[in-house]
Formats: C-alpha cells, structure tokens, sequence
C-alpha cells in the first residue's frame, strides 16, 4: 500500500524525522484556516499518489492565507495522470540551501535492502539515475545489519556529501531506516530532503509503501486507501482477493497463478470473439467452499460490464466435487440474480463426480467443459452475443 | 534421481500440531513421504499418530534432527512465527527446509534470507508462500496433490502452486523428475536458477519446464543462465499478460511496477535465449510434448 505525502510525513514525525509543519485541508476554506494556522508562507501541496505534480499545477506557494484560500480553488478536482485532487496539504514554507536525495527500499533482484543516495536532489529520480548516474550512490543494506551512524555516514559520503553536510545527515538516515524497518516499509523516499538556509535538515517531500502482510502487526489508524471501485470496494468487505479489470469476461479460480493464467487465456480467445476480455481478477483460494463461490459470484454479476462468467477451477488440495457443489450451492442461493451464462472447467482431484454433480443440477446458466482453452473460447464466445 | 528430494529425505514438520500442518502430514504420509516427527516447543513430548504412525513432537529443530535423523523440515506456522521458525531451521542446519506459509511480511523474509547467506547457506530454503517439492514416486515435502503425476523424465520449476498442478495434469503420461514450486513472494530461497542448475546436473531429468510470472526479475535472470548453462531443452510459460500495472495479483510478489517486471518482457527474454514459451498452460505442454518425442 502507498502512502499519501501527508501520511508518510505525519509517520515521519513519530519517528523523529526533521519535517516541517504540514496540516490536511479538503476545501479552499480549511485551506485558509490551515495556512493562517501555520502563519507566513505556506505551500499548498496537492495529495495524490502519482509524481510530476508540481508540473502539473498541483503545488502552490501562497503568502497570504487568502492567496492559499485563492490558489487551492484551482487545485481541488485537478486531474493529475488520472487521480482527482480531493484533498491538499498545507505546509509550512522552507528557505531552502540545498536538496538532497535519499532512499531505502526493498531490492527484491538481489533479497536484500539498498539504499540510494544523491547530494543532487530535487528532480525525479529516474531523471538523476539516467542523466547522472555517477551522482546516485546504490549501496547494498544487509537486513540483519541495517543502517546504525556508521553506515549512513558512509552512505551519504558515497553519495557525494562533503564531511560536514554528511555529519547532518546521517542521523536522519539512521532515522529514516528506523521509518523502514519498524513499519514494515518496502520503500521510504525521501525527495528532496533539504538543507535550509538556517543549517536544519528537513524531509520535505516523503514516499512510503507499506508490505500489505505484515499489517497483522501494526496498530494504525484507518488509514485512507486509494478510492478502491466500488466492486472492489464490495469484494474486500468478503475478504476476497479482487481486481477489477476492464473486460465482459467474469473470472473466478483457484490460485493467484492459475488466475493470472486464465485472464491470459480469455484474453487470446477473445480475439477471435470482437476482442473480449476479462472484466476481473478473483482467486478464491484453495478451500473453494459454497460460501467463498457464492459471494464470488455475487460480486462478478453485479458487475455490469460482465456478460459471461468462467470458473477455472483445478482440484489441487479441493476435490471437484466440493467445488461443484459450491456452485451448484452458490446459484441456488442467489437465486434469480444469477443471470449470466457460466462457464465451468474442472480438472484435478475428483473431476468425474464434479462434472457429474454439474450435470445432475442441470441449471440453465452453467456449461461445463472439460478443457481450459475451449472453455475460455466458450466464454468469450458468450460474451460477444 | 530427482533434484533436493529423494526416497532418502526424512521429514519433519514444523508446526505439525496445528490443523493446516496435521491436515498437510496425513497427506504427505499417505502420499508415500518418509515423516518422522514434528516440532512444536509447547507439545515436545508428545506423540501423535497420524494414519496408524506414531510420530514423536520435538522441541526444537536442532532435537528433531538428532532423534531422528531428518534432513528435510517442512514449515506450516503461521506467518507471525514464520522468520522464526525459518530461522531455527537455519541455526539447526537442516539441509533443505520448505516454508509453505503464505502472507509472510517482506522484511521477515529477508531477514530469514540474509541470516541464511551469514550462516554459509548450509540450508537450502524453498519458498516461503510455494506449495513445496515433489519427487513423484519417492517424497513430498509440501501441499502438492501426491496423485497428480508419476515418476518420469520432466523437471518443473514454478512460482505457482496450482499452475504446477496444471502442469503435471497436462504431463501426467510422461512423467517428473521433481517439480518445485520455489512460490510467488518477492524475496525467496531458492529460485528458477538454482532449480534449473540442479535439474542440469540430475540425469533422471532430460527436459525442464520454466513457469514464471509477473513481477520481479528471476524469469529474465533464467533466460540468460538457460543460454549460458543450460543443455537440456526448456519449454517455458508466463503468467499475466493482462495483468495492469500497479495491482498485486494474488501474490504478493505478482506485480507490474511501472513498465518492470511484465509477463511481455519476460518472455522476450526465454525467447531470446532460445526458448519456447506457450500461449497457454496447454500450449506449454503440447510444446513439452514436441521435445520429449524428439529427445
């Protein structure tokens, strides 16, 4: 999960990490009260997760809290590559020296961690590691050692930084390690980080994505996710693992690779059915029980972009048979909602009483077929009607 | 031969006393696997019979090896335990320890990893989130259906579990050396590289079947060892061409970041190093089936 600027600098700051005063507003009005709140000047800082927002108008400097007030008007339902602007943060104003670059992520290439860093900060990284490579250090974090003084003086002295200006520094790389570490970050990002004009260093702009596993161990406070689609939204009330996707194809099975596998093969049959495609991604898990189907499916057919659903479904650890009679169990449950043709493929583990327990049910809606391609041509033939 | 897993592994089960690891050591048991006791600190002691076996739980991994001579562990705890366990089994030296759990945190499983390479990597670490290894015919160490496919000349490598099932399915007339499921998170023990050295060197093994997906680099970092390395014929297969950018798909290590990782670019790269890659699962093997013919 990534973080919005103003959360990775409120996580910043209960980490001891140097930032400045930085309060959220959502309408022009508590832009005015937020600025006046900080006093002097202020920067009106759009939150969306997508970079180049300065570029694209979504970052102002306002003297004044009328001005902040003024400015943010045209901030607020900004288009910035595809994400609206419903929420600005206003942050103190920084004199700034000088700016710096500084990362540590997970460097899943090599399993281990890696930090980045630059004495040139301030412009995109990717810009930095193309343009001057030679100016971005890389350097190779052991995740049992980590990052103590004595490595990010290093670090920054890789990095380009003069003695005295790495002495400054370090101890906020120390601290943006610790960010890492104990909230289980895969990235925290530091761009720029500054030196201002009365010697302080200041994060000023952060980038934090958190492992979506290890929430099991942290306390925090609902934090505001993406604005998931609504069937997204829907799906992760049931716990299920849903994708939407742009397509007519409904898909539901077993298994993240096998999924992954069956969009693919949906996709290939539909071009030969007016280019059809999968409307999802659903992985229902080993234990495909009535219950985990029945609110799949739920899900897939209040989709109104689907016209066909595949169910792909390969008997590893779940017999066919309780599969079947989870669909067979799942469409009596939803009863006349269930309105859209299915198509099941079954294999694996007691795939003759699964087929057979599909043919005694004999519903309308569902066509059994024994392979993963033809059933896929099926579906997208289904869907093109 | 097979590759990491023969008739001579001798497997104990960490976490065996917990309902996944009971459910999972009856099925290796009666799978045919050679299991000889399980860990778990607050049971040691104890003896549970599992199918008409009697097998003995042990305190620490280190106590299980020395009483019964195991050389492989296989680990079902839960993911707030599992670096801990990883770890454990690494500090005992177990040659080969398959950690099945699935939603274990990043930072858990590097710190396992780089504990591991500390300790001169005398564990070979499968997994962790992978549906283990399969020598049909000699041992299981995992959740691997045990009657999907016999014995036979195929090696797999797979970040998959339920596309490794597929494949065996597909396969099943001829048969698998091993088939490992090396799993979908983005920092793991052994890899498509390690599988495809082993299977190289095993004489049992005369072709190889390489199943990526999305995310990460092993699939690119294969294709330039198979060209480097490898004689045997590979098939291989992608999974997530419609995958979108940004969207972890099931795995926690299946995800396109900006235009890095796609199923495209990896297989341009098999490609490129000369081997064939299937539209489908099914194209796959009917492409397996095409070398086998001509071996």
């Amino acid at each position: 999960m990534d973080l919005f600027e103003y959360q990775a600098r409120d996580m910043f700051e209960a980490h001891g990490v140097p930032v400045l005063q930085g309060l959220i507003a959502d309408t022009p009005e508590e832009v005015e009260a937020a600025a006046a709140k900080i006093g002097g000047v202020v920067v009106v800082k759009a939150q969306v997760k997508a970079g180049g927002r300065g570029k694209a108008g979504g970052v102002k400097v306002a003297k004044s809290p009328a001005e902040a007030k003024e400015l943010s008007e045209k901030i607020f339902g900004l288009n910035i590559k595809d994400h609206i602007v419903k929420r600005v943060m206003v942050a103190q104003g920084a004199s700034i020296a000088k700016e710096f670059y500084f990362s540590v992520l997970l460097d899943r290439s090599n399993r281990t961690f890696l930090s980045l860093c630059s004495v040139e900060g301030g412009m995109e990284i990717e810009q930095l590691a193309e343009e001057r490579p030679e100016a971005l250090a890389k350097v190779a974090v052991s995740a049992t050692k980590g990052i103590d003084l004595a490595e990010a003086l290093s670090i920054a002295k890789q990095g380009g930084f003069d003695d005295e200006t790495a002495a400054k520094v370090a101890p906020v790389f120390v601290k943006l390690y610790d960010v890492f570490v104990k909230e289980d970050a895969t990235l925290v990002e530091v761009n720029p980080l500054v030196l201002t004009n009365d010697g302080e260093i200041i994060a000023l702009d952060g980038k934090v994505s958190l492992d979506d596993n290890a929430e099991f161990r942290h306390e925090r406070e609902t934090m505001e996710r993406d604005q998931l689609d609504p069937l997204e939204a829907k799906a992760k009330a049931m716990d299920l693992n849903y994708v939407k996707l742009d397509g007519e194809v409904g898909i539901i099975g077993n298994g993240a690779g096998l999924v992954m596998s069956t969009l693919d093969v949906v996709a290939y049959a539909g071009e030969k059915h007016g280019g059809v495609k999968p409307a999802n991604f659903l992985d229902i898990g080993g234990g495909a029980s009535a219950e985990v189907m029945a609110a799949g499916l739920d899900v897939i057919l209040n989709d109104p972009q689907v016209k066909s659903v595949f169910v792909n479904v390969f008997g590893g650890i779940t017999a066919c048979d309780a599969v079947a009679n989870g669909i067979v169990g799942a469409l009596k449950t939803l009863g006349d909602s269930a309105t859209k043709p299915l198509v099941v493929r079954l294999d694996g583990n007691n795939v003759l009483e699964g087929r057979y327990i599909l043919e005694q049910a004999a519903h309308p809606l569902v066509t059994v077929v024994d392979t993963m391609d033809e059933a896929a041509d099926k579906a997208a033939e289904l869907a093109n009607r | 031969m097979a590759i990491f897993l023969d008739e001579n592994s001798r497997i104990i089960v960490q976490g065996m006393t917990g309902a996944e690891g009971m459910k999972h050591t009856r099925r290796m048991l009666l799978g045919g696997s050679n299991i000889v006791g399980g860990v778990n600190p607050r049971k040691a002691g104890e003896v549970v019979d599992v199918e008409g076996k009697e097998l003995p739980v042990f305190g620490t991994v280190a106590e299980a090896m020395k009483a019964t001579g195991a050389n492989v562990s296989v680990i079902f705890v839960p993911p707030a335990f599992a670096k801990a366990a990883m770890i454990e089994a690494i500090d005992a030296e177990i040659p080969l320890a398959v950690a099945i759990t699935e939603g274990i945190p990043v930072h858990d499983s590097a710190v396992a990893w780089a504990y591991n390479v500390e300790k001169g990597l005398k564990t070979r670490l499968i997994g962790p989130n992978c549906p283990g290894i399969i020598s049909p015919g000699k041992s299981n160490a995992g959740i691997t259906p045990s009657d999907i496919c016999g014995a036979g000349p195929i090696g797999l490598v797979s970040k998959s579990g339920t596309l490794t099932y597929q494949m065996m399915f597909e396969l099943r007339d001829i048969g698998m050396s091993t088939a490992i499921g090396i799993g979908g998170d983005p920092v793991i023990g052994t890899t498509h590289i390690d599988a495809l050295a082993a299977f190289e060197a095993d004489p049992e093994t005369k072709a190889i079947v390489l199943i990526g997906e999305i995310g990460g680099d092993s699939e690119e970092k294969a294709a330039a060892y198979i060209k480097a390395n490898v004689t045997k014929p590979v098939v291989a297969y992608v999974a997530g061409f419609t995958a979108p950018e940004g969207k972890t798909m099931g795995h926690a290590g299946a995800i396109v970041s900006g235009s890095a990782g796609t199923a495209q670019a990896k297989k341009e790269a098999f490609e490129a190093a000369g081997v064939k890659v299937g539209k489908t699962p099914s194209e796959t093997a009917a492409l397996m089936r095409e070398v086998y013919k001509n071996l």
